[in-house]
């Protein structure tokens, strides 16, 4: 038994240090272009990995994403942004006197963004979380509309629709690959402790978890607060990489891709979750090739705009024909290795 | 005296479906709740254990009213429950499916798991050796890294029990944990209840319509129908009573 521990242990080492490297040499050695989306993929798994704790650990079916992201950029793109910086560019109204004064440095920023997301996420679950039922999915799909209208007719805060410009970009790959390692491994560790086991309690069969005296509304409340923690967080990675926000980028659109990243990992597995944010996110740009002019030799085909959407969509068909639970089901990583050691 | 019912009553709307029911239960006694389907068994559970608020009466364990308490709190108290249907975590391996009884036994905090704090792993590893022992208890150690589902019907039911033991209960509430089995599978169970409740200091209150298990196993019964109670005693004389008898068999008797 204690030697299994210590493989395991070795193996997440074996997988950080070169994640580590891989970051280092991405950073050094690729182009613009390709840090880009590796950095595009870093955030999309801190968010993958976070709503995946809710929606599919946990089995509470939740269309938070785009509110929390959105709250966790703008709270970092306000601390970011000097004084000079924010009345130089609210032209609808002149900001309040309080939102000039907010400063922060990057790593500030960041954790306010997630506290921020994070006590929201707690007034909204003593209301949702009495009652059983997909009470959540409606309250957050809610919630996201309400925040996007907030930032809309709130120029005094935000600036309105014209957004907030200039943010200081401080993300790089260091900062989301570095976040994101440790996102995942707190998420790990919640899944892997008693915790992560009442989550899935709860997702399996509520009543029984109850039965064995678990506080089914403290553990929700955890996993929808953690989520909504690291969500704030990657969206203030995400302004941070923009360097421009505004209310138009958190639609529901954003859940929606987030939920077919988890779907397509497979609910409740954080792997498949990182594997989801790999292939949706880096899928879609290499995919690029699709959208233009094609010569496929006996005839050339005119550019087509959307054509890698058509295609994405069909190999998103094909997987939930082929496996309905997505790629990696409810299992992680170490579940492969198991069950090639025992056969 | 460990479980006290008074004067109990639990009305769905117009439905009456316990009427002014009053039992105890004295300590590391097994109690059996019988009676034709619909007697109100499985509503009698669900109010001891929280589910259902009594529309009046009380429930007295240990000295205490249980009448307002979460169903969690309940089980903190040390009342267990298995369910009439197995209702195993279908994701879980047998051994996790045992530690979540254990979950608020663990003292250790969210943060702590995060960050994994020294208490996280002396407490996973005290509980982890808790539950193995439990398993082995019940002779299904060996599958304690099978998928719990995937175990045979009575070697699950077994899980369900010894999840149950895991919250370290003082009452254990079992409704028909006899269902669905062969008669060696039922007479192992029957053994193995009696032995549970002398090495983890048990009473047990079940729910069970095989006679022949409660006759066996139970030190006194209870005969509910529709919501009465219409015999307290031993098990062999309730097989004797005319009005028992009646509630089961119709009351062809006195025409």
């Amino acid at each position: 038994m204690g030697i299994v521990i210590k493989k395991d242990q070795w193996i997440n080492l074996a997988i950080i240090a070169s994640t580590l490297w891989f970051i280092w040499f991405a950073s050094s050695h690729f182009d613009e272009y390709t840090v880009r989306i590796l950095n595009n993929i870093a955030i999309f798994t801190i968010l993958a990995v976070s709503y995946n704790l809710i929606n599919g650990v946990t089995g509470q079916f939740s269309l938070e994403p785009n509110g929390f992201v959105a709250i966790g950029a703008y709270v970092t793109a306000l601390l970011l942004l000097d004084g000079d910086a924010k009345s130089y560019q609210f032209d609808i109204a002149d900001p309040y006197p309080w939102v000039l004064a907010l400063h922060a440095n990057f790593i500030w920023a960041l954790f306010f963004a997630g506290l921020f997301s994070a006590l929201l996420a707690l007034t909204l679950s003593f209301p949702v979380f009495r009652v059983r039922g997909d009470y959540l999915a409606i309250v957050t799909l809610g919630f996201g509309f309400i925040i996007r209208i907030l930032a809309i007719n709130n120029p005094e805060i935000t600036n309105g629709s014209l957004g907030l410009n200039d943010i200081p970009e401080f993300s790089n790959l260091y900062w989301t690959g570095g976040i994101a390692i440790l996102a995942v491994m707190g998420i790990l560790n919640i899944v892997n402790s008693k915790f992560g086991r009442a989550m899935k309690a709860v997702r399996d069969d509520e009543d029984a978890a109850i039965a064995m005296g678990v506080n089914t509304f403290k553990i929700k409340t955890f996993a929808f607060c953690t989520s909504a923690f690291l969500e704030g967080v990657g969206g203030g990675l995400l302004a941070a990489l923009l360097t421009s926000i505004s209310p138009d980028l958190f639609t529901f659109f954003f859940t929606f891709q987030l939920l077919i990243i988890i779907v397509l990992g497979g609910l409740g597995s954080t792997t498949g979750a990182i594997i989801g944010t790999v292939l949706v996110i880096g899928g879609a740009e290499w995919m690029r090739f699709l959208d233009e002019p094609m010569n496929l030799g006996f005839i050339e085909t005119p550019a087509l705009p959307g054509m890698r959407m058509v295609v994405f969509s069909l190999i998103l068909i094909f997987v939930m024909l082929f496996a309905r639970e997505g790629i990696m089901g409810k299992g992680e990583l170490k579940d492969l290795f198991k069950r090639k050691g025992k056969k | 005296m460990i479980l006290e019912i008074k004067g109990v009553t639990k009305k769905f709307g117009g439905v009456t479906a316990i009427n002014d029911t009053n039992f105890t239960v004295n300590s590391k006694e097994i109690y059996g709740l019988i009676g034709p389907n619909g007697a109100g068994k499985t509503t009698m559970f669900n109010i001891i254990t929280g589910n259902y608020d009594a529309t009046k009466g009380e429930v007295i364990f240990r000295e205490e009213v249980l009448n307002g308490l979460k169903p969690h709190e309940i089980v903190r108290k040390g009342v267990a429950r298995t369910f009439q249907n197995i209702r195993l975590f279908k994701s879980m391996s047998v051994l996790e499916n045992v530690l979540i009884g254990f979950d608020f036994q663990a003292k250790y905090t969210y943060m702590e798991s995060i960050l994994r704090f020294p208490r996280f792993f002396g407490e996973e590893k005290r509980i982890k050796k808790r539950a193995i022992e439990i398993l082995e208890y019940f002779g299904i150690a060996e599958f304690a890294d099978e998928k719990a589902t995937d175990l045979s019907y009575g070697q699950q039911r077994k899980v369900e029990i010894a999840r149950a033991l895991a919250t370290n209960p003082k009452i254990l509430l079992l409704d028909e944990p006899a269902a669905g089995m062969n008669p060696a599978e039922t007479k192992e169970l029957a053994h193995l209840i009696k032995s549970a409740r002398e090495d983890f200091d048990l009473t047990v209150l079940l729910i069970e319509h095989d006679m022949q298990f409660v006759n066996q196993l139970c030190d006194k019964v209870l005969v509910l129908d529709y919501g009465k109670t219409i015999f307290e005693g031993k098990p062999a004389d309730a097989i004797k009573d005319e009005e028992v008898v009646a509630a089961y068999l119709g009351d062809f008797a006195h025409d």
